[in-house]
């Protein structure tokens, strides 16, 4: 045994010195971070917890949302969505006109922006920007359907770009394209190519800030323009920290690992509430969460596809299970509060399209009205207090939704509760996000939990309910939500596509979700409110959209993280995260030493007699 | 698991060729190399085909709540591939493979194979640095509880042991993450503000390493401890332990020069098959430490699906698999001389 215990004191001899030996290199390291510390001007950084992924920058092609946003960052506009309304202000372009046809745009490019190579920026950049999309089909993989119905792209000098359409286009105002430097996309052939990722490539660009280091899946890094033309942001850096678990996010602010979170849940909101050195914020969301009725929904070629209950086709009985959902206890108790009443497909952050029911349309929850509704619809109360159809069929339903989401299990569980109060008995199917969207794109569910973000410009959230929108007999080829098709709502529809007076087309927009509402194909619950959480003691204050209530980073723009204000210099400074490495590792290391050490001795004196030599 | 084996060595005693000495070896191992050969072509094949099974529809997942009309996702599907005939697809992919060609992404549109390559590597390092610690820990704790055995060592150890096996690794990686409080990185493998050079870098990986690699240790060691433990028991009523304790020799001789080699056996069996799965990650632990490492490419895949990232991740892990075990075989005949002179 006594070669045992001699080797065991050899290897905690190996490691104690390997400990010390280390030591100086802490030494060194601490001492090195000292004067690092004491050095007057340290940058000012901003962090951001990035909880969803990125696919890749190439601003062409990126399509997940934090891309796209990567892109808002770097890359200038023609014209952006304001910060205080959320509706189009200058960008890249100073003003714009339009001829009297409506069909021909043009841009007025300011002259004092630069590309971060010093190269300046002018409407050639532009142009080429959108006849690149016009030529190559790659290009048109992110931002397509804005320049769909382009007839020519040109620039007739450095200050001016001019846009002729086919056909009037309302969204004009705000394309959503980031304009990219000719010098440096012109030369490259296929925009598929992996290095359209490099720094060589998205590294020249004009935005509120550069991108100065990208590894994927892991962190972005970006220094401050400054040469921006509206002025250099007030940080000097910005870095976007991948964080693949919302918790562990949450964590790393109370730690004060990362400065600013968004996409908090309403627990996480609350936990974080009242914290030392934290500051919540609760802004108007552009998402909706509604239910889909499947009313007997058709392909594009008006053919039945699916398996949804033909009951739903009656809309006395649509109008009734409308009437039998309570979005106020939705947004009560299973947003926590965190939400705002559903009306139209248009929430109330973009104030001039959202339409409410007027009191007398409206489809008020009330489950005694919807019981009597359908006593007079000839849905009789069988034994066991579930309807029958007039032709027969039980009053059964299925309700699918995401397994994963608590909105889902929980609305699930109110809704069928309140559907059981009129008559109808609904079976819960809660699956996979995958299996969901194969679900609802192939039309087999009953009712469906579904539910999208919205665009400051209307015609997105408004397409998503045209016949054209529907998929086709293999359910692929479109993106509808509601399958609805209905000759007075397109009508609707392509009149605000096509009217550019503001509030002339903000009329047919509300129009057209009056239609909607009243055919009871969906019932919007609630727009969710945008939950975010920053660092107070680091950041005083973030320019909000829309102001004075809006989010910090879940915006159609930049605003948030380019008017960040650091809290003081002091404070804010950016303290080194891998800083005190060397330090910890040998810490961990005595630790380790101590824990084996320790265990050791333990072992020995927990031997038996027998064991004992 | 090691009954497993332990049938499969049963039915290569009776294998004639095994009596046959050199030839007999080299056979052997003809035999199961182009065993693991076919497997991994089956795995090519199936891999493909149960991907399609899959529900969801990539470039729905890629167009969803982004204006897109018709006519650009037809153009998308076209770009991607997937509006081709399923078996033209399978033909394109198979005959890739044999050029290295795993296909591209249809998120990240980047080749398949530098996807798994950049992922290879940190999941190698933080499962594998686990593993090894792991069986060191789990072996050292095994061979002493086994001796011990119902001693307060024995049941303490094992007790611990077997939470530890029983706790979620996600809920025991972000009880470190606050109880730590910050003295390790929470997520990712470096740190943007880590100094250039490559010890800065190194320290700086270590630095992140800590965590995620405690919580797999402590998961994983039990695994260890526990076959050690009871093939140690195992071994220990055997005759010839009697034997060389009469022949004097002291008591933790006899443990470690006849009773440990013995019992290692079924042991070896496992840590081979735990290496096949290295390769693997703990998905959970990859999540709540957002380690950049095949796991959460597996799992981001799934959402789209992404299918030819699904694909060539299937086929590496399983290509991991099958060589391992093909090793453990081939070991298992070194170790073993029973096996051999059967």
């Amino acid at each position: 045994m006594k070669h045992v215990q001699s080797r065991v004191s050899r290897v905690i001899a190996v490691l104690t010195a390997g400990t010390l030996a280390m030591l100086p290199l802490a030494g060194t390291a601490a001492a090195q971070q000292q004067v690092h510390q004491q050095q007057p001007a340290q940058p000012k950084v901003l962090r951001v917890a990035l909880t969803t992924g990125i696919d890749h920058l190439n601003p062409f092609t990126a399509s997940l949302a934090a891309s796209t946003q990567v892109g808002r960052f770097i890359y200038e506009f023609l014209t952006i969505p304001s910060a205080d309304k959320a509706e189009a202000s200058p960008a890249l372009a100073e003003s714009w006109t339009t001829s009297p046809d409506k069909l021909t745009w043009t841009f007025k490019v300011r002259q004092n922006a630069k590309w971060t190579d010093g190269q300046p920026v002018t409407a050639k950049d532009a142009a080429f920007t959108f006849n690149r999309m016009l030529s190559d089909e790659t290009a048109r993989t992110a931002n397509g359907n804005y320049v769909a119905n382009f007839q020519s792209v040109t620039a007739p000098d450095a200050g001016t770009l001019v846009i002729k359409t086919k056909a009037v286009q309302s969204s004009m105002d705000l394309l959503d394209v980031p304009i990219v430097p000719e010098h440096v996309w012109a030369p490259i052939k296929d925009l598929n190519d992996p290095k359209t990722d490099d720094l060589s490539v998205i590294g020249v660009s004009d935005g509120p800030y550069q991108l100065t280091e990208y590894k994927q899946n892991e962190y972005l890094k970006f220094k401050a323009n400054k040469d921006y033309w509206r002025g250099a942001p007030k940080v000097d850096e910005l870095q976007l920290l991948i964080f693949k678990d919302v918790e562990s996010a949450v964590n790393a602010l109370k730690q004060g690992e990362v400065d600013v979170i968004n996409r908090l849940t309403p627990t996480q909101f609350d936990a974080l509430q009242g914290q030392p050195n934290i500051a919540t914020n609760k802004a108007p969301g552009r998402r909706y969460n509604e239910i889909n009725l499947n009313f007997g929904v058709e392909n594009n070629q008006n053919q039945p596809i699916g398996n949804g209950n033909p009951v739903l086709k009656d809309l006395r009985l649509r109008k009734a299970i409308a009437q039998a959902i309570d979005p106020k206890t939705i947004v009560d108790k299973v947003m926590g509060g965190y939400g705002q009443l559903g009306g139209g497909v248009i929430p109330p952050i973009y104030s001039a399209y959202h339409w409410d029911p007027p009191a007398n349309e409206a489809m008020k929850f009330d489950i005694a009205a919807a019981n009597t509704a359908l006593d007079q619809a000839g849905y009789v109360k069988g034994q066991d207090g579930i309807r029958v159809a007039p032709g027969g069929a039980r009053l059964e339903l299925r309700l699918t939704g995401h397994a994963n989401r608590p909105f889902d299990q929980r609305t699930a569980q109110y809704v069928s509760g309140w559907l059981h109060d009129i008559g109808i008995s609904v079976k819960q199917e809660l699956v996979s996000d995958e299996e969901l969207n194969d679900r609802t794109n192939a039309g087999n569910y009953d009712l469906a939990i579904s539910g999208y973000a919205t665009n400051p410009d209307p015609d997105y959230a408004l397409a998503l309910h045209t016949c054209a929108g529907r998929p086709n007999a293999e359910g692929k080829g479109a993106t509808t939500d509601t399958f609805f098709c209905d000759p007075q709502y397109d009508a609707l529809y392509a009149k605000q596509l096509t009217e550019t007076d503001p509030a002339t087309r903000a009329g047919y927009v509300k129009q057209a979700q009056a239609r909607l509402y009243s055919q009871a194909v969906n019932v919007v619950l609630d727009y969710d409110n945008s939950l975010e959480a920053y660092r107070s003691d680091k950041f005083s204050s973030f320019e909000k959209q829309p102001q004075p209530d809006g989010s910090i980073l879940e915006q159609t723009g930049y605003w948030g993280v380019y008017g960040a204000v650091p809290a003081g210099s002091e404070a804010a400074a950016g303290d080194s995260g891998g800083s005190n490495t060397v330090l910890w590792i040998v810490i961990g290391v005595v630790v380790v030493v101590v824990l084996v050490g320790g265990g050791v001795l333990i072992g020995r004196r927990g031997k038996s007699a027998d064991d004992r030599e | 698991m090691s009954q497993a084996f332990t049938s499969g060595q049963a039915s290569a005693l009776v294998d004639p060729d095994q009596r046959r000495g050199g030839t007999g070896t080299l056979r052997f191992i003809l035999t199961k190399v182009a065993e693991a050969a076919a497997s991994i072509v089956l795995v090519i094949v199936l891999g493909f085909f149960l991907f399609r099974l899959l529900p969801g529809d990539p470039v729905a997942f890629m167009v969803r709540e982004r204006p897109t009309d018709p006519h650009q996702i037809a153009e998308l599907r076209q770009q991607l591939g997937i509006d081709k005939p399923v078996l033209a697809q399978f033909g394109n992919y198979f005959v890739g493979l044999f050029r290295g060609d795993f296909g591209t992404s249809y998120i990240e549109r980047r080749p398949v194979i530098d996807m798994i390559g950049e992922r290879l590597w940190p999941t190698v390092l933080l499962v594998g640095s686990a593993t090894v610690l792991a069986i060191a820990l789990g072996l050292w704790l095994g061979i002493r509880a086994a001796w011990k055995r119902d001693s307060f060592f024995d049941r303490a150890q094992t007790g611990i042991a077997l939470t530890l096996w029983s706790v979620p690794q996600f809920w025991l990686g972000l009880l470190l993450l606050v109880v730590t409080n910050g003295v390790f990185p929470s997520r990712g493998m470096h740190s943007p503000d880590a100094g250039p050079g490559f010890f800065a870098q190194g320290l700086d990986v270590l630095h992140h390493l800590v965590l995620p690699c405690v919580t797999l240790l402590a998961v994983f060691y039990a695994q260890y401890m526990l076959v050690m433990r009871s093939s140690l028991l195992g071994e220990m009523n055997a005759d010839y332990l009697t034997t060389a304790r009469a022949k004097g020799l002291r008591e933790d001789m006899v443990r470690r020069h006849h009773a440990v080699p013995n019992a290692l056996l079924p042991t070896v069996t496992l840590v081979f098959m735990q290496f096949g799965m290295v390769v693997s990650g703990a998905v959970t632990v990859e999540a709540v430490f957002s380690w950049p490492g095949l796991g959460q490419l597996t799992y981001d895949a799934l959402h789209g699906p992404d299918l030819p990232v699904l694909q060539g991740v299937f086929v590496v892990l399983a290509g991991a698999v099958v060589l391992m075990n093909m090793l453990a075989e081939l070991l298992y005949r070194v170790l073993d001389p029973r096996v051999r002179t059967a």
